[in-house]
């Protein structure tokens, strides 16, 4: 029982994470209709400012907004310079930016602190709550991505900018007829997607250390919690994200073929489940168009 | 009576294919102009290149500022609202939202509160829809809805893009009543294009006939509706 309770709060923690990088990766999605598989690296280098910070003696209260805000204006600036001049190219050209991006931002944060695997502190401190069920860095990540999905929910359902970006993303043409400056829109999204993604890497850096390609797999559970929710729902992506690692951790300790080692096809195999029997996600809707 | 808006020589292509011909047409300070025309005519491409959604050429003077080269935010900034072709609902968004996003470019909240209470005063309709998604409306519904959200803008000039389209007649003449009671009490200048001739003449003061990108006849809508030749051979009632 206690194993059971231990691996659905480590799964709950994790999903946040996984939470996090889905809906980085949706609101993306929305805006521009491709997947950012630049997106975990995005995360990384985040985490590499982060840690560059920490090493020259800045205090952790201060490190985590100071890099959400770094990259904000990042995620921005990649927007405005690689993203915004694609415009309407096909999806292969999409594709292949992707694809650089991810090889750029990885060699040059090698290039720059190197590929050697440092340890990254918890903000949360060491030691465990609840008789040593839960460490606190857990109970840290559970209440930051949690404080995190509330507030953004709160931002797209309650604040005027929310609501614009909300119509930017469903019907731009209409969008700019009623004013809406829908370049900037998508790119508020952008910087927006790089920030939940830098708070995600600064949580899941303690666990999986610091090194250039800490991401990769975390970006794929991301996907797959994405695509599980459903692309087209931030709401789904959210919950898909936590279901991942929910699944994720169950499937690895109580069966044993899985085990540590094969956690990560669980995320593959997810991925294609739902693509094969509902490619819209739990959560999608249906694009239909009049024609 | 000055002009709210004035072009001269409007040109609009997709691509290399050319739509419109060099039009001149204008619509009064608090009037009501209708541009005619059968399908392919042009009429929906004059409003998209008005409003910038396309590449055009020529003069575009909207209360004697050109705004030939603005893009589509700022044109609409200046206060002229589209209502699109297809109504270009938030089919996403409850029928509020959809409201609240027509007052996206205005600042004062008391303002919007006050005419979004306005808006479902003119359509009551909406305000038993108004939490519910937009695009569950039916299309008379929407169509409401595409010209209340216009109206949230307090706008100076309204676009409007075949209202009547695909609705029922009792319906179409609801709207054009609202649409007549909008322009007198709250002075918005309208260009409307319809393939409904026999209502729009109704409404309107000034008439535009357009063919195959081309004006081909214009004078007072009293005119046109009296004018038996241009009634048969465009407008075809």
């Amino acid at each position: 029982m206690e194993l059971l309770v231990q691996q659905l709060v480590t799964g709950i923690a994790t999903g946040g994470i996984y939470a996090c990088m889905a809906l980085a990766v949706v609101m993306i999605y929305q805006a521009i209709h491709h997947l950012n598989f630049a997106q975990g690296e995005m995360a990384m280098f985040s985490t590499f400012i982060a840690w560059q910070m920490l090493a020259w003696g800045v205090p952790y209260w201060l490190v985590i907004p100071l890099t959400v805000v770094i990259s904000f204006a990042g995620g921005v600036a990649i927007e405005r310079l690689v993203i915004r001049p694609l415009g309407d190219a096909p999806v292969l050209s999409h594709i292949v930016v992707f694809i650089g991006l991810f090889a750029i931002i990885n060699s040059l944060a090698g290039f720059i602190w190197d590929f050697t695997i440092k340890p990254f502190p918890s903000p949360f401190g060491e030691g465990s709550q609840f008789g040593g069920l839960i460490s606190n860095h857990q109970v840290g990540m559970i209440a930051v991505t949690m404080t995190v999905l509330v507030i953004l929910f709160l931002f797209f359902q309650y604040t005027r900018v929310g609501l614009a970006m909300r119509a930017a993303a469903e019907n731009p043409a209409s969008a700019r007829l009623v004013g809406i400056r829908v370049g900037w829109m998508i790119a508020l999204g952008w910087g927006m997607a790089a920030a939940i993604g830098a708070i995600a890497g600064i949580l899941i850096a303690p666990i999986v250390f610091l090194e250039p390609n800490m991401m990769l797999s975390i970006l794929l559970y991301g996907f797959a919690g994405a695509v599980l929710g459903g692309l087209t729902s931030p709401t789904g992506a959210v919950f898909g994200g936590f279901m991942v690692g929910i699944i994720e951790n169950l499937a690895g300790t109580y069966i044993p073929e899985i085990g540590g080692e094969l956690k990560l096809p669980i995320a593959l195999f997810l991925i294609v489940t739902v693509l094969v029997f509902k490619p819209t996600g739990l959560f999608g809707r249906t694009v239909v168009q009049r024609v | 009576m000055s002009m709210l808006l004035e072009v001269e020589g409007l040109h609009a292509s997709y691509g290399d294919f050319r739509v419109l011909h060099g039009l001149d047409f204008s619509v009064e300070k608090g009037g009501i102009s209708t541009l005619l025309g059968a399908n392919g005519a042009g009429k929906t491409t004059t409003l998209r290149a008005l409003c910038g959604m396309i590449k055009r050429s020529g003069t575009i003077r909207f209360d004697g500022k050109d705004i030939s080269g603005k893009a589509t935010e700022d044109i609409v900034r200046l206060g002229v609202a589209h209502v699109p072709e297809g109504r270009g609902t938030f089919t996403g968004l409850t029928t509020e939202e959809n409201l609240q996003c027509g007052a996206m470019t205005r600042s004062s909240r008391a303002e919007i509160a006050r005419d979004l209470e306005q808006a479902y005063h003119w359509f009551p309709r909406l305000k038993e829809r108004r939490n519910q998604q937009a695009g569950t409306l039916s299309g008379g519904e929407q169509q409401m809805l595409a010209i209340a959200r216009a109206l949230m803008l307090r706008p100076r000039l309204m676009l409007l893009d075949e209202p009547s389209f695909g609705l029922a007649p009792l319906i179409v003449q609801e709207m054009f009543s609202i649409l007549r009671k909008v322009n007198q009490e709250e002075q918005v200048s309208m260009l409307i294009v319809e393939q409904n001739a026999g209502v729009v003449l109704e409404l309107a003061d000034t008439a535009f006939v357009l063919e195959t990108g081309d004006i081909v006849m214009s004078g007072s809508a009293a005119e046109i509706r009296d004018n038996e030749t241009i009634r048969a051979a465009y407008l075809g009632y």
